[in-house]
């Protein structure tokens, strides 16, 4: 058994490694070899998944040794794989979500020329991702790690002929650069406190180091999660993400990539339990961002961008229960997992849409759209009542639990904590019935696009529609399946642990206040845009708005806080570079040659010079002979 | 009188021989000079052996003369081969070990 | 004079010997130095070396007096005559001072080196001395060669080896290879009409009657010397015997005598053939 989870990240790596190698004779099957690998893969992951669950609680990690990767001295890493509760969800999450996608991007990518190395790189991107989530010491994470920033990269510029794509890879791959340095010193700060950076004997020694050790690790860790979970603040690149295409979107939101920061902060858990501060951090961070994406999703009009600020909010949720410790990591990835369906399903509803709607992506040019694409309705709309936290599906299960948790805080902490996430709530409900409103209630506000063809919307091909399905039907039975006798949590508890909080609130009353939240947050939409007709160009709004617009002016705080400051210290030193630096050297060099021309005058070839100076040297030591020897 | 003189002699000769390697510039006169400088030495060698009573000196000065005879000939070659290609016995005119 | 040497003293007959021949020495060596041709200092240096050999005898040193003068005096000294023969016997060397400063550097230098060696030699404690007496005893040469072949035997054979290599490098130094045929008739004949200057051969020196020679330069149509027609060796060392005018004033006596002899009656017969000759001219 334990050899099948090498396979597992073989198989969608040989998909890319064909793919990308295989060139144009591949161009009629290239699709359907990507899905198909990504569903052995899938299917491996589920023969594996069946075989734990044969096993014993305790005894469910598999650990698969194939090679030593670098031994030199007392430094060794090992190429290895673990595969525990953890891995094995997230395992499912990324290959099943993963193969839908796949099968998604069959219809959605059906006419673009360059299909084939874009089903090489979602198969890569899925072989990173597996890499990550089945390391078994953090060098190997690191590698998937990397390898999760490069597909991104290429995925996201995957267009790259637009300046905007190609802008937009280049500035995730740099935000992703800098949670990257954050993980690689976390890496480094492991091997000089615990000698290894293998999971095993980093997480049960982990409280054998000082506090403030494991507090700096935990920080860099965190770094690292912002980066690549677009928490802030190295949330920027998100947004510009949604260059890319749609299934790509969904993707990196629903199964991978943002994904990634969770999943290091739950496995690290037993160094944040250690490191109380880098835990506040942690909650601050994920406080920060779900109200902060949320938001920014209040303000877009581009349903793709509201769907990314809705992600980082979500993603915010995760950090925040990832960030109160073993009370919290359960519902983190409890979350995941359902978010992992509901938002996959809401991409690759708005990718159906655009697709009926000639790539149109302004919800203020959709309106009316449920009687032309009733399939997308019926799953987006699923979606939609699972995010907002509709009792009984997905979201209401996990997000629940979250908000509880963070009231479980205890003190003001919890209440300013669990505050925060209630008015989160109510925000999500706001901005995802204002999506729902906008494209598929009211009265048509279609647009002719550039080219002057009014849009005709019909429903998506089959091989796009049954992937919403089959997300939908997660979105819908997930949180309540998981729920059930508290399967997840004992299926996880072995890795994550998990501690009862004593909140001050009780369960029912989180949950009524949640309702009452939920229900003002789509009542004040209603109120907004349902009654009313709704402005084709959007109103120019309060300051707030305009803010929001504006990714709560994250870009101009980089532009002006870090290139700008860049550039001048840039500038600065490259002023102490030509004075001090240059003109050490220069001046030296001056000195040496000025001296050199003076010296060479002794130089003139003439032997009788020479002469002279060697006896007068030989006098010189003569007397200076005699002069010892007379003292 | 006291064959201290001897060695007075041999250090006035070699000054003088140095003088001349220092002056001239035809190159055999320089030559010459450097002759006279170890017979100089040769000189005091020879006195050296008579004031200690012994015929090292001796020995000294003649490996002296040994090697002055060999020197003299390559010595001579070569200014003989340096005037052949230059036309010119002056020690100024080689002087191409310059910048 | 070796029983002298042999012995703790020195005899009033060497003290003089010394002053004299020590004045001649050093006179020798400045000769050497400062004679403008280097033959004078070559022969300047050959004195010197004689009075030096004196000197070494005197010291009791007879197998290295004798071979100063055999050795020194005569192979080395030689060679040097030799090599200023070729070099050219009679050139001249001037002796004004052309690199800057080094006259006086050199006059400092060696005024304190000389004045260091002196004040050396006179603070050595040098009051006593042992003579050559018991060392000399076996014979001078005897003892030098019992030295050599033992305690020096290695210094001895490495000479040897030193004097072999002089003597390859001597002849490696001096021979020249020909790097290709040396130019025959017909190229220096191609090389002069390409130069354009010469392009007959050079002029013939002079031939006369009593002066056939190399030396004497052939006369151009109106009588002064061409020096062409000399050899450049000569030229350059002012040897040309110039006998235009006296074979002028000849001629003019003869036409005169000739001249007489028409007008006043006959002279000898071979006088006035001749002279009828070179008056037809």
């Amino acid at each position: 058994m334990e050899n099948l989870i090498g396979l597992l990240v073989a198989a969608p790596l040989l998909g890319a490694a064909v793919l990308l190698c295989g060139g144009r004779r591949l161009d009629r099957v290239d699709h359907w070899i990507g899905t198909l690998l990504a569903a052995v893969s899938f299917a491996l992951g589920a023969v594996l998944f069946a075989d734990l669950l044969g096993k014993d609680a305790g005894a469910r990690t598999l650990t698969s040794h194939l090679f030593s990767w670098v031994p030199v001295g007392g430094f060794r890493a090992d190429v290895a794989f673990r595969l525990d509760q953890l891995s094995m969800t997230f395992v499912l999450l990324i290959t099943g979500v993963g193969t839908l996608i796949h099968l998604y991007s069959v219809g959605y990518m059906e006419h673009d020329e360059r299909r084939r190395r874009f089903f090489g790189y979602l198969n890569l991107f899925l072989a990173a991702m597996l890499l990550l989530v089945l390391a078994d010491n953090y060098l190997l994470l690191y590698v998937g790690w990397e390898g999760v920033g490069l597909a991104s990269y290429l995925l996201i510029g995957f267009w790259q002929h637009k300046p905007s794509a190609a802008t937009a890879a280049k500035k995730a791959f740099l935000v992703n650069r800098v949670g990257d340095m954050g993980l690689s010193i976390a890496i480094m700060l492991m091997f000089t406190t615990f000698g290894t950076f293998a999971f095993g004997p980093v997480l049960t020694h982990a409280t054998d180091a000082g506090e403030g050790k494991l507090t700096a690790i935990g920080l860099m860790l965190l770094l690292a999660a912002c980066g690549k979970s677009a928490q802030v603040p190295l949330q920027s690149w998100l947004g510009d993400a949604m260059e890319g295409p749609t299934p790509v979107s969904a993707l990196i939101h629903a199964a991978t990539m943002v994904t990634a920061g969770v999943y290091l902060i739950t496995r690290s858990g037993a160094i944040f339990n250690a490191a109380p501060d880098a835990q506040t951090a942690v909650v601050t961070v994920g406080a920060v961002t779900l109200l902060f994406g949320a938001i920014v999703g209040c303000a877009k009009d581009d349903i793709k961008k509201a769907l990314a600020g809705s992600t980082m909010s979500q993603i915010g949720y995760m950090i925040l229960a990832a960030g109160l410790g073993p009370v919290g990591y359960v519902f983190a990835i409890m979350h995941l997992v359902t978010h992992g369906f509901f938002k996959a399903g809401l991409f690759l509803g708005a990718g159906s849409v655009m697709h009926g709607m000639n790539d149109e992506v302004d919800m203020r040019r959709y309106g009316g759209l449920r009687t032309y694409m009733p399939v997308t309705f019926v799953t987006f709309g699923l979606g939609y009542l699972a995010i907002i936290g509709f009792p009984g599906l997905s979201g209401f299960f996990s997000k629940d639990k979250i908000i509880e948790a963070a009231f479980a805080k205890g003190g003001t902490e919890g209440w300013i904590l669990g505050g925060a996430a209630l008015l989160g709530a109510a925000i999500t409900a706001y901005y995802m019935t204002r999506v729902m409103i906008l494209t598929f209630f009211g009265e048509k506000r279609w647009q002719p696009d550039a080219d002057g063809n009014r849009p005709h919307p019909h429903e998506s091909p089959r091989t796009m529609t049954i992937p919403m399905v089959v997300l939908a039907v997660g979105s819908v039975f997930a949180g309540g399946l998981f729920s059930i006798n508290d399967t997840f949590l004992k299926w996880l508890e072995p890795v994550t642990g998990h501690a009862e909080g004593n909140s001050p609130l009780s369960a029912i009353e989180v949950t009524a206040a949640t309702m009452v939240v939920l229900v003002l947050g789509v009542a004040l939409a209603w109120a907004q845009y349902g009654r009313g007709p709704v402005p084709v160009t959007a109103p120019r709004g309060n300051a707030l708005v305009r803010a929001a617009r504006r990714d709560l002016l994250q870009d101009d705080f980089n532009h002006v806080v870090l290139v700008r400051g860049g550039e001048e210290l840039t500038r600065g030193l490259v002023r102490a570079d030509h004075s001090v630096v240059d003109g050490i050297v220069n001046g030296t060099a001056a000195a040496v040659g000025g001296l050199s021309s003076r010296m060479r005058r002794l130089q003139n070839g003439y032997a009788r010079s020479y002469a002279v100076s060697m006896f007068g040297g030989a006098a010189v030591l003569i007397a200076a002979t005699l002069l010892m020897r007379a003292v | 009188m006291n064959p201290v003189n001897y060695l007075y002699l041999a250090a006035v000769l070699f000054t003088i021989g140095a003088a001349g390697v220092l002056i001239r510039r035809n190159a055999i006169v320089v030559f010459m000079c450097v002759e006279l400088m170890l017979n100089a030495c040769n000189l005091a060698f020879v006195t050296f052996s008579r004031l200690h009573g012994n015929l090292d000196g001796q020995i000294i000065a003649f490996f002296t003369m040994v090697v002055a005879a060999a020197e003299v000939v390559i010595g001579l070659a070569i200014i003989v081969s340096v005037f052949r290609t230059r036309h010119s016995a002056s020690v100024d005119d080689a002087s191409l070990l310059k910048l | 004079m070796s029983a002298l040497a042999a012995a703790g003293t020195t005899s009033i007959g060497e003290a003089v010997q010394f002053w004299l021949l020590a004045t001649v020495a050093v006179l020798g060596a400045l000769a050497t130095v400062l004679m403008k041709k280097a033959v004078h200092s070559a022969l300047s240096l050959a004195g010197t070396m004689i009075v030096l050999a004196v000197f070494y005898l005197a010291n009791g040193a007879y197998f290295l007096g004798i071979v100063q003068i055999v050795v020194y005096t005569g192979a080395i000294m030689m060679l040097f005559l030799f090599v200023v023969m070729l070099v050219g016997v009679t050139a001249a060397d001037s002796l004004k001072e052309t690199i800057r400063g080094q006259r006086l550097l050199a006059g400092l230098c060696v005024l304190g080196f000389g004045i260091l060696l002196i004040a050396g030699i006179a603070n050595a404690a040098l009051k006593d001395f042992d003579g050559l007496g018991q060392a000399n005893s076996g014979g001078n040469v005897q003892g030098l060669a019992a030295l050599v072949f033992t305690k020096y035997v290695f210094a001895f054979e490495i000479t040897g080896a030193l004097l072999i290599t002089a003597a390859v490098g001597a002849m490696v130094l001096t021979h020249r290879e020909r790097a290709q045929r040396p130019a025959g008739q017909r190229e220096r004949a191609e090389a002069r009409i390409r130069e354009g200057k010469h392009v007959p051969p050079l002029p013939a020196p002079g031939v006369y009657a009593r002066h056939n020679a190399v030396d004497i330069p052939g006369l151009l149509p109106d009588g002064t010397p061409s020096e062409l027609t000399v050899n450049p060796t000569l030229r350059a060392r002012g040897q040309i015997r110039d006998v235009s005018g006296e074979a002028l004033q000849e001629l003019a006596a003869l036409e005169q005598r000739s001249a007489e002899w028409v007008t006043g009656g006959r002279g000898e017969d071979g006088r006035s053939a001749s002279g009828a000759k070179e008056a037809r001219k």
